[in-house]
């Protein structure tokens, strides 16, 4: 259920510019690793090439090898769409599908390929994942109510729910309390904890307390001017990174004395 | 638990005099102004007409004397009154209402006289259901000296007005959409797009004859090619579908425009949504792009139909013209509402008697400005129920 991330050598284009320069990288199954780094340091442009959704972007391209469980994902013969079946993502801000009910948002990953579930199926598909993101309870009656009329740290559980009911290997997490209350992101931050046992969890965040709270490892990225490639500084035990840094940048920025 | 003790302050007694009034008006002032305005200008209209013995130019002096009263004598009390600011806001107010009033009046106007002089011959028996097959020049002028029922309808018209912009529907609306939809999801701002882009634009700017003739034009050649080359017989080339084609030149432009700006709104993270949960390309613009702006391509449709229901001359040289229902497409002229209109005006049934003439192609205007009324009401629903839920709680 659960994969090794391993990035090798790997550059990130926008077109001819490179956003973000060598990365290497080796990320444990069954953990949570948080992404630090000041805002353009390319912490979300890494985080989205780990399920090839960089490319989506036009122009955008990548260079190096990325390997899940030693198969290397940037591979010619490897379709897109099968690695993004394998490693799902929550995004910054919560995007349940609006033409769909709750019950349809979590099915979202079986409908919308098509595929066909039983009735008994998939109301197993939907309780268990809306159990597995905490929001069972809170949902159950009304399931065939619209997603979006649900609060954003709801919407953002469902979306939880709608990744995790396709049963992925990873899942990335792009800032995904940023547009929160300190309430939600508690529940969030409690999911992500449980959600560890059974994925390898990757997110990004902005909040430095955050971080250090989930995640078991830590990798700070940072930049050295605009228009420069982000690089990756530092990677260690989460403990180590906020404690007692090898690197004089990683100090500066988790002491606050960035910039 | 010890409630903090409150001081019992009264409040300050109000000043005898605010110092921040200023001059008010009461809030019929305008009402009464406008009344004064109104009995001034019917006065001044009344005086000027006797002194310049020209009685029928009262009415409109009188109604295009108010607002010339009402606006300065509005701005002068204000200005006075109240102040400066207040006085100039309000006649540009003014000014503002009135050009709405003036835009208004052709449009009811248009409807009031189509109504008023249209609904005698809708109400006439027989009218929606009967053709105009057997109605000669006799008929009429017996109508007209017995003073009996107008006799003849506008059924065939109908029918060839719905089946043509239905074919033409049929034929944009995929053309359309599937270009829509390469331009939004998949040119990537490339010279095609910039090129496709470009022609659209000036396809919405040909004339609509023009389209009519190239319609013909395109059929009688696919026609003549097919038969030279034996794959069907030579037929003419006026029937419904030549009048699709050309009516569908000109609603391809409409859909494509329509339905770019829908599909460029949906919001680009729930694509990315889609494809993070493994789901292809096509499939997340079937299931999910396209039913997020499914509301708007709906109303989008609808209204590029009410905007050819009512073209004349591409059906003219491209149907023809007849007197009864004709069903088949790609046999035969066929008549539609617009067309119908035209030709009882133009050439009506009894040249000395013109009148029931007349009475059908004001009714037949009815009913077409009533399904164009009814086609925009319906887009208005569509949007409505197909427009994603946003409440639930």
């Amino acid at each position: 259920m659960s994969k090794r991330i391993n990035a090798i050598d790997l550059n990130v284009y926008y077109g001819d510019f490179l956003a973000v320069e060598g990365v290497n990288i080796d990320i444990e199954p069954r953990s949570v690793t948080a992404f630090i780094g000041p805002s353009g340091c390319g912490k979300t442009t890494f985080l989205r090439t780990l399920n090839r959704m960089h490319e989506v972007l036009p122009g955008a391209r990548v260079e190096g090898q990325l390997l899940l469980d030693d198969d290397n994902i940037y591979d010619t013969a490897v379709d897109p769409v099968t690695v993004r079946s394998m490693v799902g993502m929550v995004f910054q801000r919560p995007n349940p599908f609006p033409t769909m009910s709750i019950r349809d948002n979590v099915l979202a990953g079986y409908k919308l390929n098509g595929t066909r579930l039983s009735r008994s199926q998939s109301d197993q598909v939907v309780e268990e994942a809306l159990k597995g993101a905490n929001l069972w309870n809170e949902v159950k009656d009304r399931l065939d109510k619209p997603g979006s009329g649900l609060s954003g740290g709801q919407q953002q559980r469902l979306c939880i729910a709608r990744t995790i009911a396709v049963k992925p290997d990873v899942i990335l997490m792009d800032e995904p309390c940023s547009a929160l209350d300190p309430i939600s992101t508690l529940a969030i931050e409690d999911l992500i904890n449980e959600l560890k046992d059974t994925y390898t969890v990757v997110i990004v965040t902005h909040n430095m307390q955050q971080a250090a709270r989930v995640s078991e490892k830590t990798a700070f990225f940072n930049i050295a001017g605009t228009g420069k490639p982000g690089k990756l500084i530092e990677y260690d035990e989460t403990t180590k990174i906020f404690s007692n840094p090898s690197k004089k940048d990683t100090e500066n920025y988790v002491s606050g004395r960035f910039g | 638990m010890s409630t903090p003790t409150q001081e019992t302050t009264t409040p300050p007694p109000p000043k005898a005099q605010n110092s921040l009034t200023q001059g008010t008006l009461p809030r019929w002032t305008w009402a009464a102004m406008l009344a004064g305005s109104v009995a001034v200008a019917a006065a001044l209209a009344a005086a000027l007409g006797a002194a310049f013995g020209a009685e029928s130019f009262l009415m409109p002096l009188w109604v295009v004397l108010v607002p010339v009263i009402y606006l300065p004598a509005m701005l002068i009390l204000q200005w006075v009154r109240i102040n400066k600011r207040k006085a100039i806001d309000g006649f540009w107010k003014n000014l503002v209402y009135l050009a709405f009033l003036i835009a208004l009046l052709p449009l009811v106007s248009v409807i009031w006289s189509v109504v008023s002089v249209g609904l005698p011959g809708l109400l006439a028996p027989g009218f929606l259901a009967s053709d105009m097959s057997g109605i000669t020049g006799r008929i009429d002028q017996e109508t007209m000296e017995t003073g009996g029922d107008v006799l003849g309808g506008i059924r065939h018209a109908i029918i060839g007005s719905l089946v043509i912009t239905l074919a033409a529907t049929v034929i944009s609306v995929p053309i359309g959409l599937l270009t829509s939809i390469y331009l939004v999801e998949y040119s990537r701002g490339s010279w095609l797009s910039r090129a496709i882009t470009f022609f659209v634009d000036v396809m919405t700017g040909i004339p609509s004859i023009v389209a009519g003739l190239f319609a013909a034009a395109a059929t009688a050649w696919f026609i003549s090619t097919a038969s030279s080359l034996g794959l069907m017989a030579a037929r003419p080339y006026t029937m419904g579908l030549t009048a699709a084609i050309a009516l569908s030149v000109l609603m391809i432009p409409v859909v494509v425009r329509t339905t770019e700006e829908m599909l460029r709104v949906v919001p680009n993270e729930l694509r990315e949504a889609s494809y993070a949960l493994g789901v292809r390309k096509w499939r997340t613009i079937l299931k999910v792009v396209i039913p997020t702006a499914i509301s708007g391509i709906a109303s989008g449709v609808t209204l590029s139909i009410a905007r050819v229901i009512g073209e004349t001359a591409p059906i003219l040289v491209t149907a023809g013209f007849v007197v009864n229902a004709n069903w088949n497409l790609v046999s035969g002229w066929m008549a539609t509402l617009p067309v119908y209109i035209y030709r009882q005006f133009q050439n009506p049934i009894a040249p000395a008697a013109t009148e029931p003439s007349e009475q059908r192609a004001w009714a037949a205007a009815l009913v077409l400005i009533i399904i164009v009324m009814l086609l925009n009401l319906a887009a208005r629903i569509i949007a409505q129920v197909f427009a994603p839920k946003k409440t639930g709680r």
